[in-house]
């Protein structure tokens, strides 16, 4: 394990990803790469209103932890921040923030992208749509899509 | 024992979280969601498709053969959309 710690926050509040960032890298010289995933809310071509975000507190960081945990086992990464959302989130509003760095980009590249898949399946959080026409609107399902790219990464060594 | 609701599972209880005293005879995260399906018809559409439903003990995720001794709390919740 690494003696460092993910930074790891589950908030309604907006951030700032390019911040963060600067807050991750600040005085650090052994750094070569920088990957930051932002996920925001999009409007549907216009037709959504806005996101509600239900998470299960304490669960949702228990389960984050060990997701950066497990990353920074598989590569060589020096620092990982990752900030959700929950609450009302409007169009154009980040929803998640994923920073991974490290000496060089390819642990960066590839943390950040096994991070955000394994955020989107197994972190407890389920988005409901509100409909600028019908208010209230439907749980988004999960998409086989997501199960598949986090699939895609072979279990770690040791792993069940 | 704690049993928590979330999403559409939450709405369809009708409810966010309820206190049991566990019945004997219940000794696995099957067991208890077929014996909580069993309590009102909330409950029923709840767990209609009990393969679908996710479940954590204690905050960690399980499947469904869990056994549920020792557990202080126990949610259940349809697949995560969060991201």
């Amino acid at each position: 394990m690494p003696e460092w710690k993910p930074a790891i926050r589950v908030q309604p509040e907006p951030f700032d990803a390019a911040a963060e960032a600067r807050r991750m890298t600040e005085g650090r010289k052994d750094l070569g790469a920088l990957v930051s995933f932002v996920g925001l809310c999009r409007d549907e071509g216009g037709t959504l209103e806005a996101l509600e975000l239900e998470h299960y507190p304490g669960m949702a960081e228990e389960a984050i932890g060990a997701i950066a945990r497990e990353a920074a086992e598989r590569w060589p990464v020096a620092a990982i921040t990752i900030i959700h959302r929950y609450g009302r989130i409007a169009p154009g509003e980040p929803i998640v923030v994923v920073l991974a760095a490290s000496a060089h980009r390819e642990a960066a590249f590839e943390a950040a992208s096994f991070l955000m898949d394994f955020l989107k399946t197994r972190a407890p959080f389920w988005k409901k749509e509100h409909r600028r026409d019908a208010g209230p609107g439907d749980w988004v399902a999960a998409k086989a899509s997501d199960d598949a790219a986090a699939g895609r990464w072979r279990p770690a060594r040791g792993a069940k | 024992m704690r049993i928590r609701y979330f999403a559409w599972v939450r709405e369809r209880v009708g409810s966010p979280e309820e206190t049991i005293e566990l019945p004997e005879g219940i000794a696995s995260v099957r067991d208890l969601i077929a014996w909580l399906a069993g309590r009102d018809e909330g409950h029923a559409a709840a767990f209609a498709e009990p393969d679908v439903i996710r479940a954590a003990i204690d905050l960690e995720h399980v499947d469904h053969d869990t056994p549920l001794a020792g557990a202080r709390e126990v949610a259940f919740f349809p697949p995560m959309t969060g991201g």
